[in-house]
This record gives C-alpha cells, sequence and structure tokens, in this order.
C-alpha cells in the first residue's frame, strides 16, 4: 500500500516537472514566435500587406550568422551584427526592387509579390548554401541549468533575455522618438500623415528595415537550439504570423503574449499529447482565432471609423 | 504669395478642376466657396501635392512646387488642416502636435523653438493644454479642430490651407476658430486660403474670395463685393430668390 502510495506522488511530481520543462522551452520558442510576429505587424501596420517574405528574414539571419561564422572565420560576437547588417539589406532592397515599383498596389498583389520574394529568397539560399542543416554554437556553452526539477539550457535564458531586450527597444523606439511616432502616424492615417511632412515612403522602407532586423534576430538566437536550414522560414514564418493573428496584429505586448501563449501550448500539446501535433496545434489556434476572434485574443471589435 | 495658372486635375478619367487660376497675396486670407464636389477640396488637395496637378502650374513664391509630394510641399511652408481634422487619433494631443513638427526635428537649437512654438498653440487653444495627455481620437469635433489646425502650425506655415475648419460645429466653436484665424493672420502674418461650406462666414473673415463651380472658377472679388452679389446670395448664402427680387 505504502509503496503505491509513494509511486503515485513521485509520478504527480514527475509530471509537474515535466510541465515545467514544456513551459520554459515553449517560453523560448514563443518569444521567437513574437519576434517575428511584431515584424509581421510593423509592415502591416505601415503597409496593409502581409508580408510572407518574413520568415526568409528568419532564416537569413541564422544561415548568414553560420556564413561569417565558418566562411570568413568571424568570432560569432561579430558574425552576429553582420548578419543582421546584411539581413537589413536585404529587407531594404526587397521593398526597393519588389514592393515600391509595382503600379498597382493592391494588397492581394502585394501579397503575392511577397509570397513570389520568399520562394525567390529560400532558392537563393538553397543555390548558395547547399540543402543541409547546420547548427550554430550556443552563445554560451551548453551545460544545462537545473531549475525546480526542470532544465534549461543557456540558449534558453540568451532567447528570453534578448527577445525582453528587443521589445524594450521597441517600445522605446514607437512611443518615445519622433521617428517611431511618425511610423505611427503613417499607420494610423497616412493622408494625415504626408500632411505633416511624413515621408510616408520613407516610413514603408523603415518598416521593412525593422522588420528583417527583427527577423534575423529571431533566427539568428533560435538557430543553436532548433538548427538552420534555408527552409526554416516557412514554417517559423508561419508561426510568427500565428502570433501576430492572436494579437490582432498589434506590434506591441499583445503579439509577445500571442507568441508565448502559441510557443507554450504547442510544446506542452507536443509533450503531452503527441510531438506530431505539435504544428497542428499551432494552425488550430490560428484558424479558431481568425474564426471566433478576427480581431484578436485582446483587441476590441471595430466600432470606430467615423 | 502663391499662384495658381491654368491648372487642370484628374480623377482617373474625371476632369475635377478645368483651368483653374488664382492667386494669394502675403498675409491675405482668402475663401473659396461652392457647392459640394465644386472641386474646392480639390484645389487644396493639388497645391499640397496629394493630387498633383495634370497640367498647368503652382507657384509658391515664384518656385514651382507643382510636382513635388506632399512632404516635400510642407517643407516649403505650406500646411493643409484636412477636412474632417484626420488627427491621429489613437495618439495623445501632444504627440500630435509634436508630429505637426516632424520636419523640423533635425538639431537642438530647433527642440527649444519647437518647444515655444507649442506654448503658442497651447496659448491660442488653451483647451488643448488641458487635454495635453488625452487620445485625440476622444476629444470632441471642435477640439479634433483645434488640434488639427494646432499640429498644422506646428511647422511653421506661411501658407495655412483649411479644409471645412467649421464642419459639424456648433457656431459657438466656429466663432472662436475663426476669431483664432484672424488673429494668426495679424500676429503671426499667416496667409489663410479657406475652404467653406458656411459662406457668410468665410466672407465675412476674407479679404477675397472666390466661388467655384463644378471645377472651374466662375465669379472673384473683394468679399464684401460678393456678399452682395445677387447670384452667390441667391446660390450660396441662403437668401431666398423671393427676397432678392422684392428689393
Amino acid at each position: 500500500m505504502k509503496v503505491r502510495e509513494f509511486l503515485c506522488k513521485k509520478r504527480k511530481i514527475m509530471q509537474l516537472e515535466q510541465i515545467l520543462q514544456y513551459t520554459f522551452s515553449g517560453l523560448s520558442t514563443g518569444a521567437i514566435y513574437a519576434l517575428i510576429g511584431i515584424g509581421f505587424s510593423i509592415i502591416f501596420n505601415a503597409t496593409g500587406i502581409i508580408n510572407f517574405a518574413q520568415g526568409e528574414f528568419v532564416m537569413l539571419g541564422g544561415m548568414l550568422t553560420l556564413f561569417f561564422l565558418e566562411v570568413l572565420k568571424l568570432p560569432l560576437w561579430a558574425a552576429i551584427p553582420c548578419a543582421v547588417a546584411v539581413s537589413a539589406l536585404a529587407g531594404l532592397l526587397f521593398e526597393r526592387l519588389a514592393i515600391r515599383p509595382l503600379r498597382q498596389p493592391t494588397p492581394i498583389n502585394l501579397v503575392i509579390i511577397t509570397i513570389a520574394g520568399s520562394i525567390l529568397i529560400r532558392g537563393l539560399a538553397m543555390l548558395l548554401w547547399g540543402k543541409d542543416t547546420h547548427a550554430i554554437p550556443p552563445f554560451t556553452g551548453d551545460e544545462p541549468i537545473s531549475i525546480a526539477g526542470a532544465t534549461i539550457l543557456p540558449q534558453h535564458i540568451w532567447i528570453l533575455a534578448i527577445t525582453l531586450l528587443i521589445i524594450a527597444v521597441n517600445k522605446f523606439f514607437f512611443f518615445h522618438t519622433i521617428s517611431g511616432k511618425a511610423m505611427r502616424a503613417c499607420s494610423y492615417n497616412r493622408r494625415a500623415a504626408g500632411l505633416v511632412g511624413i515621408d510616408v515612403r520613407r516610413m514603408v522602407l523603415f518598416s521593412f528595415v525593422i522588420s528583417s532586423v527583427l527577423g534575423s534576430l529571431a533566427g539568428i538566437i533560435v538557430a543553436p537550439l532548433t538548427m538552420t536550414a534555408y527552409d526554416v522560414g516557412i514554417m517559423l514564418g508561419l508561426k510568427g504570423f500565428c502570433a501576430a493573428i492572436i494579437g490582432g496584429m498589434s506590434s506591441g505586448m499583445a503579439t509577445v503574449v500571442g507568441g508565448l501563449i502559441l510557443g507554450v501550448l504547442e510544446s506542452l500539446g507536443a509533450g503531452l499529447i503527441s510531438s506530431g501535433y505539435k504544428d497542428a496545434i499551432a494552425f488550430i489556434i490560428l484558424l479558431l482565432i481568425l474564426f471566433i476572434r478576427p480581431q484578436g485574443l485582446f483587441g476590441k471589435a471595430e466600432s470606430e471609423r467615423v | 504669395m502663391l499662384r495658381l495658372k491654368n491648372i487642370n486635375t484628374y480623377y482617373g478619367k474625371v476632369h475635377a478642376l478645368r483651368n483653374v487660376s488664382l492667386h494669394l497675396g502675403e498675409g491675405e486670407i482668402v475663401t473659396l466657396i461652392g457647392a459640394n464636389g465644386a472641386g474646392k477640396t480639390t484645389i487644396l488637395n493639388t497645391i499640397s501635392g496629394v493630387t498633383p496637378a495634370g497640367g498647368g502650374e503652382v507657384l509658391f513664391r515664384k518656385e514651382p512646387v507643382t510636382t513635388l509630394a506632399p512632404d516635400r510641399i510642407v517643407k516649403y511652408g505650406i500646411s493643409q488642416v484636412p477636412e474632417g481634422r484626420q488627427v491621429f487619433k489613437p495618439l495623445s494631443v501632444e504627440d500630435n502636435l509634436e508630429l505637426g513638427a516632424y520636419l523640423r526635428y533635425k538639431s537642438r537649437e530647433e527642440k527649444s523653438a519647437i518647444k515655444r512654438d507649442m506654448a503658442q498653440v497651447f496659448t491660442l487653444f488653451p483647451r488643448l493644454f488641458e487635454r495635453r495627455r488625452q487620445l485625440a481620437g476622444t476629444m470632441s469635433g471642435g477640439e479634433q479642430q483645434m488640434l488639427a489646425i494646432g499640429r498644422a502650425l506646428m511647422a511653421n506655415p506661411k501658407l495655412l490651407l483649411l479644409d471645412e475648419p467649421s464642419m459639424g460645429l456648433a457656431p459657438l466653436v466656429v466663432q472662436e476658430i475663426f476669431r483664432v484665424l484672424e488673429r494668426l493672420r495679424r500676429e503671426n502674418g499667416v496667409t489663410i486660403l479657406l475652404v467653406e461650406q458656411n459662406a457668410k462666414a468665410a466672407l465675412k473673415l476674407a479679404d477675397r474670395g472666390y466661388v467655384l463651380e463644378t471645377g472651374k472658377i466662375i465669379m472673384e472679388g473683394p468679399s464684401f463685393e460678393l456678399t452682395e452679389n445677387a447670384e452667390v446670395k441667391r446660390a450660396y448664402l441662403g437668401k431666398d430668390k423671393k427676397e432678392i427680387w422684392e428689393r
């Protein structure tokens, strides 16, 4: 009798520890989704389009870091800024060459262009770097740390810390600098923004650059955990999109929370039900949100517009 | 100061302005009156570069500004207060005003000048000072109109274009706003081009006026002349035909 009770108790503790473990790893992947989601939202708010090439910038972040590390033999601390800079340049070129020249910039045309752009970038990456999966070394060792029975890797902490930092910088930029406020003004009222002297087209360009920086950073910090390859952008991009939808396309906290919720649910689902359902969970959430609360989990239904 | 020469503007295939020519002198208040769809707003938007002219020329202080983008026009010193206020609703009053000075945020000295100008806007419209932290979208129509004017003033314009500032506002608020416009001309020497449905009030404030009909200027002259003109009276000042007959 005693033995059974003991075993029962032990199993409960193990289950709790497991749940904690899944939550931790869910939070760190969720943070990645959040960063990508914010990238989606920033472009959406500035232009009204969903940039389906967003995931490719995530891929570029990881692959370029690898390129600078392995081919050019740069140290990690130098490879990362280089990779981010090249990704930003890619975002800039993408806007200049594919988005701006469009004669009839209807949202549907633009969305199709972004899909074409994503296929092109992915194809180029495959030609350049091949189809192999690569790993980036973790930023600071891979000695696991144990917290309340769950083990996490130093990279998890890096991911959470860098994400928090980026979110803080993002918030500061959009709420306390004149350029950030100008970008928000463009998203609220383009015509009025032009009339106060804001160059709306430049703001659109900025939004692409910022989004590609965020995307590539996400790709870089996650690469030591999940490996990287030319085609990681598709899934990560869609998950980020999902986070943005949960957050109602807000470029602030709502999308961050959306990403974290998605990451945790995914990780719990994979751990407790079956890891085969991992991706399905994200898309079921996406569909549910679109069916039931298309304004996002925290958004108010659209009522204004007088 | 501003001269439009044979301006033709099109919306796709619609010919919205036909050979419009007009001019504004330094420090003048000029009004455009006309029915809905006569092209008043289009004239302002053509000047501002929102709907650039398809033909003709816009000269500002003798320089051509016909095909410049809206933000470049603002740089020249022409600010528009658009129809329906168009304030940035989810931003605070202060942020809206700051954005009005967006082009001036280049140097440190400018920053203190911007602060001074904001203080001046607050003395013109004390109501905005009381609500400076409030979100623009939560204010009344009159307050939003004040904010829209204040925001345009933050760019330090030489020429202010106003599109229907009295629309949907209570008569007292309209009076307050028109008094401010007069004060701006008197104290800051701002030149004003005013588009109005409320022709009576507009002609009272303005020195001169142009009457627009279906994209053409059909009449122009000093305000007192237009006020006395039988045609203007009938069509825009709401006087009864009979009343004019009987005189």
